[in-house]
């Protein structure tokens, strides 16, 4: 069947089997490898992208549902070169070790931040509790988006 | 972040980026960009996916194995068995414990996941239908699950491919002095005693395990990417295993999506991945699934434990006995020094000062994965910590002493260091009441302890535990310390270039521990190179140093020790290029971070970049030209890093639900190389250590299947579950360590469930409930207050 | 790890979708969100040789609080019901229950209609209607009709709805000035399913006695379970303490958990007996209160 997404904003089309899953449709057949795979039972998150700017687990949605839609993935943060506040500030807090979860996290993070541009830290662990990490215990995480909120409401004021 | 310690004195300014900066990491650039190299990142031409077959039983006879539906699917390009590979002699390879381990099963499997074949295909969706099509024929056997069941005279023979093995016993061994120690009990005022059992857990890094095997048949070489944590010595077990000639076999560990020890063993899927590319001609990719990964991969802990103290009255610790019967599983696999059947675990002696102990160990084999070490344990001293902690708080109670008032009596006191402990351990250094009293201040002890009291009035249950562990790391000197026979020393390859920077090449792996960020302050501290200008590198067997690998938190250890010693030759050597370049005698040099100066001269100063062009330029008559060097660290001994964890918890009556108030954790590791990574290594321990304490294991039913095979059944807790940690640090460097570092990955695994499950305890003391295993879920607490009222 | 092959439809009129159901009802499995049923599919617990994709069909994604009722169309994500002003005004109970579902990801995409439609026994929401009282709207080729919840459900993973309809709607009950609800789940995790839930919904009369009662229970019986018996005894008495206790002796011995890995069945009895006392008193305080 054939698929077209726009993806970090660029159109790309593909003929895929009904049961690919989304995941693989964004890391195989398109190359983007930043999102990533980590269970079976659509448990661990760390393969959030957004799908419509709404994170959802792609491990758990076929490509051609998401035909004529708009995703996300990581590497669509960094717009005209620039990081974008989440990423820098994942840096600056030491908000990620291995990196595996890091991608989804930054998306949620990113997604929270449009609803909620000041969450509190119990509305960050709520936002991200859909998603594991083995290495850092949450704590620079949450750290992480709090930086960026504070990092894009100096952008807004600025 | 709170410490009594002298801040360290920084050597080096934020720009040179030495030891003690919080060096913001080097390896972030690529993963926050989703850009990091994972092996199911790797894509070559013309790659195959291989899927397994794993059995469904947990014990059975093997009748026979159909794979002509699966061969003859499109798309299908080999199907591989046990008696496929048995002509290659692959069938069984050994494990890192001396036994051996079925690759493709071929009379029997041994627990519930085990390899039976594989599938090569096209792709991996095609890989799969066709494993599932698979089609094999069993005689169901009793299936073994409990170590004691598997000991009992009638049990029937797990092994019984291994000639000579008559019973399931996989091992015996023993440390301590036994007649001291009966002696030691035989005088005392009391005997507390504790039956406990550590649950088998699993790492479950985010990224599972897996290889692309790429065996060129042309050249001859056999590059193989794979998620190792101690590639050098894979390589070198591939090479014994598989017949490769070593120096055609490169094994690259690309980025690692954690390890804690699940990445360590050698994997049946790995060798079937690389002996399929090898026949087929074409680079084979195997990632496993998480279902695979919880059910078949090294686990972590399984151990039941017996231990007693023997006291005086008034609270001095006189001896110690434990006696300990360990799971391993359906083949003796761990990774872990061979002279030490149990690992570690006879430090479990702990903080303690006391003349002896005893400690026997058995190990059996049951019908479950492989497996034991991992997990962040060190070699087990998770297990041993959590005992002796626990053990020491119940003691306490038993005594009517408060329990920080009893750890602090029996502390090995500071002026004892170097202490020589009751089963052999030289602890190098400790100061345990220093961290001891800053964790009391810090979680606000006596308050505590006031509120306690009140809340039991408004019918509230409140608790506080303590831990005070001594870890063991940095394995260790050869003679005591192998794997595999392979000495467990450490190495660091540094070169500086024409222009001053420099490539620092590792033989240990990190998995996001942030060696690329950290040892390279290392060399910034002893040459005054920017950390910036160093590239740090691991993990290519073709061009790093022969190392032992990351795990047991030996690398700060091992390799940062032989990364200092190799910088400092390379400073030596320096000197005598800076004495050429100054013409003036090494011996009126001086040296100050960065620049050697002339004593009394300082406009008479070369920095190390002027040394480092001159190396390749100008390098001085009888001095061979380049600076570079590599040098193999054998430790003297290990490094003990220790802390005091206090946890406070609420205990909901109604419901047993816990929830943690507040968690205080003071680490000691010597001097911090990185105080910002050293604290997130602590935060994800201390989120391990809560979770084994509160809800994730494995378990299984009688007929031996695996009840935590995917994150449904496997609890890791969530953001919203994890408390928030409050650290403090003190600092007492290691004697002989070169740069006065210790470990530090795992103390935090190590030391905090004992204090989380001790806090529990603690609330629950007073009504009667005096021991709940791990994981302590909601409904334990429950059944522990019920069986208490009756 | 991967589902098996499948055909994959998706209409984007609602009568597209019921002419697929009349033809191949039997051999198609609906996809709303699919945070279920994709899940089976990927272990080939579930091998449905095609799915209807309902996502694209307009019309089915509101929550209206309109005609005495509050209306959840078949598209309303369990996000949208966390985030609804509407609900949070009209309904306490869905409102305490809709962050207890799952994990954030998931509700993202996961409708409650879906779970209705799936009546797992440890899901919450059939627990939250029954407790609270709803009905379905089914819709087919031959028509619609609308099902009060407790005729909707049969077994667990069991319902009326037949192989040629579709839910298009679930109409719950308001809460008046003088009602409240409240939802107590039990959860290891975020994201695990219930050890023990308990949803309880009350309407007090202008004396304050009880009008309307419901108790219902997750993951404690074969399927979501209405405790009638302790209904019964709370409408037209005085709300206390006492006789939530009483309602909570009730609970506790109709229900019939399982000893399993999340405790034994002893446990749970004693949950369901806790949680019943608290959220009966929370729902009386709501009631008693005016507003949340």
């Amino acid at each position: 069947m054939n698929v077209t997404v726009n993806i970090n904003g660029a159109e790309r089309t593909a003929d895929v089997e009904p049961r690919l899953l989304l995941t693989d449709f964004i890391r195989g057949t398109l190359g983007l490898t930043g999102t990533h795979m980590g269970c079976d039972t659509t448990s661990c998150g760390v393969c959030t992208v957004l799908l419509d700017g709404v994170p959802v687990k792609s491990c758990t949605v076929f490509a051609v549902q998401a035909n004529g839609r708009s995703i996300t993935t990581v590497e669509g943060l960094k717009q005209n070169g620039q990081l974008s506040p989440i990423q820098q500030a994942f840096h600056q807090e030491h908000g990620l070790q291995c990196g595996f979860c890091t991608p989804a996290m930054m998306l949620v993070g990113t997604a929270l931040l449009e609803e909620n541009p000041n969450p509190s830290e119990d509305e960050i662990r709520w936002a991200i509790s859909g998603n594991l990490c083995r290495c850092t215990g949450y704590m620079n995480i949450v750290k992480s988006i709090q930086a960026a909120a504070a990092m894009k409401s100096e952008e807004v004021s600025a | 972040m709170t410490t009594t310690a002298e801040p360290h004195s920084l050597l080096t300014t934020p720009e040179v980026s030495g030891l003690g900066h919080s060096r913001k990491r080097v390896e972030d650039a690529r993963f926050i960009e989703g850009r990091g190299n994972y092996v199911d990142d790797i894509v070559l031409p013309g790659m195959l996916y291989m899927a397994i077959h794993r059995s469904p039983l947990a014990h059975a006879r093997i009748l026979s194995i159909d794979t002509s539906e699966a061969a003859a699917m499109e798309g299908v390009i080999a199907v591989v068995t046990g008696e496929l590979l048995a002509g290659y002699n692959l069938a069984w390879m050994p494990t890192l414990s001396g036994d051996t381990q079925a690759v493709l099963a071929t009379d029997k499997v041994r627990f519930q996941g085990q390899e039976i074949a594989a599938v090569i295909a096209t792709d991996r969706y095609i890989a799969q239908d066709a494993a599932d099509k698979i089609l094999v024929e069993y005689e169901e056997l009793e299936p073994i699950v409990t170590p004691q069941r598997s000991l009992e005279q009638d049990a029937p023979l797990i092994r019984d491919d291994k000639e000579g093995q008559t019973n399931n016993q996989c091992y015996t061994w023993e440390s301590g002095d036994k007649e001291g120690t009966d002696a030691a009990f035989a005088g005392a005022d009391k005997i507390v005693s504790l039956d406990t059992f550590y649950p088998r857990s699993h790492p479950a890094p985010l990224e599972t395990c897996g290889i692309v095997a790429d065996v060129n048949s042309a050249t001859g070489q056999a590059t193989l990417y794979m998620t190792s944590q101690a590639p050098h010595a894979h390589r070198t077990v591939f090479a014994l295993v598989a017949g490769l000639p070593e120096q055609n076999i490169r094994i690259v560990s690309p980025d690692i999506g954690g390890g804690f020890g699940n990445k360590v063993p050698v994997y049946p899927g790995y060798v079937v991945a690389t002996a399929a590319s090898l026949v087929i001609g074409k680079p084979v990719k195997w990632v496993e699934t998480r279902t695979e990964n919880l059910i078949s991969t090294g686990f972590g802990r399984d151990y039941h434990m017996h231990g007693e103290l023997a006291v005086t009255r008034d609270g001095k610790i006189l001896g110690l006995r434990v006696d300990m019967l360990s799971d391993q599983g359906a083949f003796f696999s761990d990774a872990q020094p061979t002279k030490f059947r149990a690992g570690l675990f006879h430090i479990v002696t702990g903080s303690y000062d006391y003349p002896v102990a005893h400690v026997t160990t058995r190990g059996a084999y049951t019908n479950k994965a492989p497996g034991g070490v991992a997990y962040r344990c060190s070699f087990r001293v998770t297990e041993a910590s959590y005992m002796i902690e626990r053990l020491v708080q119940n003691a306490a109670y038993e005594l009517g002493m408060d329990p920080a008032e009893f750890r602090m009596k029996n502390f090995i006191k500071k002026d004892q260091f170097p202490y020589l402990s009751p089963t052999g351990f030289v602890y190098d250094s400790g100061d345990y009441e220093g961290a001891m009293k800053l964790a009391l201040e810090m979680v606000g002890y006596d308050e505590i302890q006031k509120e306690k009291e009140q809340a039991r009035g408004e019918g509230r249950l409140v608790g506080i535990g303590l831990a005070s562990f001594t870890e063991v790391v940095g394995a260790g000197h050869g003679d005591d310390y192998d794997i595999l026979g392979l000495r467990m020393f450490d190495s660091a390859e540094l070169r500086v270039h024409p222009t001053g920077k420099a490539i620092l090449k590792l033989g240990v792996r990190s998995q996001g521990q942030g060696h690329e960020t950290t040892f390279a302050q290392i060399v910034a501290e002893e040459l005054g190179i920017p950390a910036s200008d160093i590239k740090v590198v691991e993990g290519d067997t073709d061009n790093t140093p022969y190392g032992l690998g990351t795990y047991a938190s030996r690398s700060t250890p091992v390799a940062g020790a032989a990364t200092a010693v190799i910088a400092r030759k390379l400073r030596d050597k320096a000197k005598k290029i800076a004495a050429h370049l100054l013409e003036a005698s090494e011996d009126d040099l001086e040296w100050e971070v960065g620049k050697f100066s002339v004593k009394g001269d300082p406009e008479s100063s070369v920095t190390i970049q002027d040394v480092a062009f001159a190396a390749y330029t100008d390098v001085g008559e009888g001095i061979e030209p380049g600076l570079e060097g590599v040098h193999y660290y054998d430790p003297p001994n290990m490094t003990y890093p220790f802390g005091t964890y206090a946890v406070v918890v609420d205990v909901d009556p109604g419901t047993g639900q816990w929830k943690v108030r507040r968690m205080v954790a003071v680490d000691d590791c010597g001097v911090r190389i990185n105080p910002m990574v050293v604290e997130g290594q602590i935060h994800g321990g201390l989120t391990e250590g809560f979770a084994m304490s509160s809800m994730q294991h494995i378990t299984f039913d009688e007929q031996g299947n695996c009840i935590g095979s995917n994150f449904l059944d496997y609890l890791i807790p969530t953001a919203w579950e994890t408390p928030r940690f409050e650290l403090g640090a003190t600092v007492t460097p290691s004697p002989h360590h070169p740069i006065g570092a210790k470990g530090v990955g795992e103390s935090a695994t190590v030391g905090s469930p004992a204090a989380f499950v001790n806090a529990v305890i603690d609330a629950l003391w007073p009504l009667g409930v005096h021991n709940i295993d791990m994981p302590v879920s909601a409904d334990r607490v429950w059944a522990a207050m019920e069986e208490a009222k009756s | 790890m991967y589902p098996s092959k499948f055909d994959y439809l998706a209409p984007t009129t609602i009568d597209e979708a019921l002419g697929v159901l009349a033809e191949k009802g039997p051999e198609i499995k609906i996809l709303a969100g699919g945070q279920s049923l994709v899940p089976m599919m990927k272990l080939r617990l579930a091998n449905p040789p095609a799915l209807l994709d309902i996502n694209r069909l307009p019309g089915l994604d509101s929550i209206e609080d309109s005609n005495g009722h509050l209306s959840i169309g078949a598209l309303v994500r369990h996000n949208h019901v966390v985030k609804s002003d509407a609900v949070k005004d009209a309904n306490h109970t869905v409102a305490t229950a809709a962050p207890w579902v799952s994990d954030p990801i998931v509700r993202n995409l996961g409708t409650v209609c879906g779970s209705l439609a799936h009546h797992d026994p440890e899901g919450d929401w059939a627990s939250v209607m029954l407790a609270t009282g709803a009905d379905v709207v089914l819709r087919s080729r031959q028509g619609e009709r609308v099902l009060p919840i407790t005729d909707f459900f049969v077994d667990m993973f069991q319902t009326m709805c037949r192989p040629d309809e579709l839910v298009t709607e679930v109409r719950v009950n308001k809460h008046t000035a003088r009602g409240g609800g409240d939802y107590q789940k039990l959860e290891r995790k975020v994201g695990d399913y219930a050890t023990v839930g308990v949803a309880t919904s009350l309407e007090l009369a202008d004396d304050g006695s009880i009008a309307h009662a419901g108790i219902a229970l997750t993951s404690v019986y074969a399927h979501n379970l209405k405790v009638t018996e302790a209904e019964d005894l709370l409408r037209g008495s005085q709300p206390g303490t006492e006789l939530f206790k009483e309602a909570a002796v009730i609970a506790s011995a109709a229900c019939d958990p399982a000893d399993d890995h999340r405790g034994s069945a002893a446990y749970k009895r004693h949950v369901v007996g806790v949680f019943t006392e608290r959220g009966l008193a929370r729902s009386l305080e709501i009631a008693q209160g005016g507003q949340s």
